[in-house]
């Protein structure tokens, strides 16, 4: 009875946090959609800063990695075109994984570890220093101030990330391509625009877009429900990181799912 | 009641805040028991109290940052557990609170912090926003500091730049909670100053907590004293200082509570509030 009692409880517990989310996403909806028609001078200017955090920042180490992961795709897959002497299937191989699921995940991943975590720990030292209080005393409405910025920028900066790190994964398979199978740059991209229909792109495209609202929810969340003390601060950080890699990749199946059986190819 | 009603006939002012039976909790624990007083437009009161005596709740409760189990907080004819958010932003504007530690905005410079409700708030041109922080912080003795980061400002300066900030829309109550907390004596006398200046400059109603007592004999016009959550004594400086009431003796006499003596006493203490 008791191991029911847990699970169930801990069901419970995940439905409400996901709930929470939802509610606070549509507070930034609302405060997106009104804004415009309200006064709001400063609104552009930080959500410019967000972007520049979030996607110009992200933007060198991102291209290491995904040129790494495009270069890592072509060589593993290798080894089992080779056998089947389809080793010019390579550059589909790369193209398509990571399109489809690795640049997306890879992105998604490289913006948790960067702004996921600033985000937890800016507001939630923000609340511990009671700023989140001044915030208030002011009118100022600190879902409205402080997340929906930040969500606007990550929705606009995740799909803009993931075409970047697509465009690098490609470029890290076409360094084997030439180097070990016999293309050259050019017949390479020629093979990469052949065998990707438009819908591998949108689908990951679709999957940042949902991702970015997964970080940002969630590392806001973190921040606006930190304790008070300094190392709170931190916890809220480390359970930000752990439980948007974890939404992330379990929103990615769902709509992996769905893409595969509502709409196949 | 009788203390409660007799400076109402005396200064007859209007009220800025009414405390009507306030009650609140954190959990089972029960902070503040059946709190009622009036702060009077253009009063300074002063909440006097220790550690732990509920003062610090009753702010935030006065701020409309935490809301009451029972029992209303009005403000301007409306109660701040049920006004509609609107306006809820609109009582808000004309409050203006200085925190214990400023609760500046690390990540803006001072004349950034100041200049925040003015430019949410209002459709002011930038160079007029300029003029109006400088004159703020010049009214704070901060002028020159507009490009500081807060963290780059000792203690004092941090204080008074919180309250240049909760200066800037005018308010017409304003909060300081703890103002002299961790300040030496010379700085935290230069913040009374301040206050008094403000005070006799704007005619603003002011809500102090503190528990400095030299602080709130020089700043109160009248004054409450708290004692585990509930108003002990509440009058004029004078008034307080002619108080017979053991504990708010106690805390101006600065006494220590006594040990307890004896295995009764002891017991009695550590079985105190349990419910067997």
């Amino acid at each position: 009875m008791a191991v029911i009692e847990t699970v169930g409880q801990a069901a419970i517990d995940g439905l409400v946090y996901v709930g929470d989310l939802a509610i606070l996403t549509g507070r930034c909806a609302h405060a997106a959609v009104t804004a415009p028609f309200q006064w709001r001078r400063l609104r552009g200017e930080r959500i410019i800063r967000q972007a520049m955090a979030v996607g110009v920042g992200a933007i060198p180490v991102l291209s290491l990695i995904a040129f790494f992961i495009g270069e890592i795709m072509a060589l593993q897959s290798a080894y089992e075109l080779r056998k089947l002497g389809a080793i010019a299937l390579v550059a589909r191989v790369v193209a398509i994984s990571i399109t489809r699921e690795l640049g997306p995940l890879i992105t998604a991943i490289v913006v948790i570890g960067r702004s996921g975590s600033a985000f937890a720990a800016e507001i939630g030292s923000m609340k511990v220093n009671s700023e989140l209080d001044a915030l208030e005393t002011m009118a100022l409405d600190p879902v409205e101030f402080l997340v929906a910025p930040k969500l606007m920028a990550a929705v606009v900066m995740l799909p803009c990330l993931t075409i970047w790190a697509d465009f690098l994964g490609v470029l890290g398979g076409a360094t084997f391509g030439v180097a070990a199978a016999g293309f050259t740059l050019g017949t390479y991209l020629h093979a990469t625009l052949e065998s990707l229909a438009y819908r591998d792109i949108v689908t990951g495209l679709i999957k940042s877009v949902v991702f970015g609202v997964v970080i940002t929810a969630v590392g806001s969340q973190e921040g606006l429900s930190t304790g008070l003390g300094a190392e709170q601060v931190g916890r809220s950080t480390t359970s930000a990181v752990v439980k948007s890699i974890f939404l992330v990749v379990a929103v990615d199946l769902v709509f992996t799912s769905f893409f595969y059986f509502a709409a196949p190819r | 009641m009788q203390e409660r009603n007799e400076p109402e006939r005396k200064t007859g002012g209007q009220v800025a805040i009414g405390v009507r039976n306030v009650r609140m909790s954190y959990g089972e624990f029960e902070v503040l028991h059946d709190i009622t007083f009036d702060v009077k437009a253009g009063e300074t009161m002063v909440i006097l109290g220790g550690s732990g005596s509920g003062k610090t709740t009753l702010l935030r409760a006065l701020m409309g940052l935490e809301k009451p189990v029972s029992g209303a907080i009005l403000v301007r004819g409306h109660d701040l557990c049920c006004v509609p958010p609107k306006e809820m932003a609109e009582l808000r504007k004309k409050f203006g609170v200085s925190f214990q530690d400023g609760a500046l905005f690390g990540s803006m410079t001072i004349g950034e912090n100041v200049a925040l409700p003015v430019r949410e708030h209002t459709r002011l041109d930038d160079s007029t926003i300029k003029v109006l922080v400088r004159l703020k912080l010049e009214e704070v003795g901060l002028s020159g500091f507009e490009d500081y980061y807060p963290a780059q400002l000792s203690g004092g300066m941090k204080k008074r730049a919180a309250v240049a900030r909760a200066l800037t829309l005018d308010p017409e109550i304003l909060f300081f909670d703890e103002p002299s907390a961790g300040l030496d004596p010379i700085v935290a006398a230069g913040i009374d100053e301040l206050i008094l200046k403000l005070k006799r400059a704007f005619g603003m109603t002011i809500v102090v907590v503190t528990h400095e007592l030299a602080s709130a004999f020089r700043i109160a016009d009248r004054m409450i004293v708290m004692d585990r959550g509930k108003i002990i004594a509440i009058g004029t400086p004078e008034e307080m200082k002619a108080s017979r009431h053991p504990r708010v003796r106690q805390f101006f006499d600065r006494v220590p509570d006594q040990e307890v003596s004896g295995d009764d006493g002891l017991l009695e203490r550590l079985t105190r509030n349990l419910r067997i």
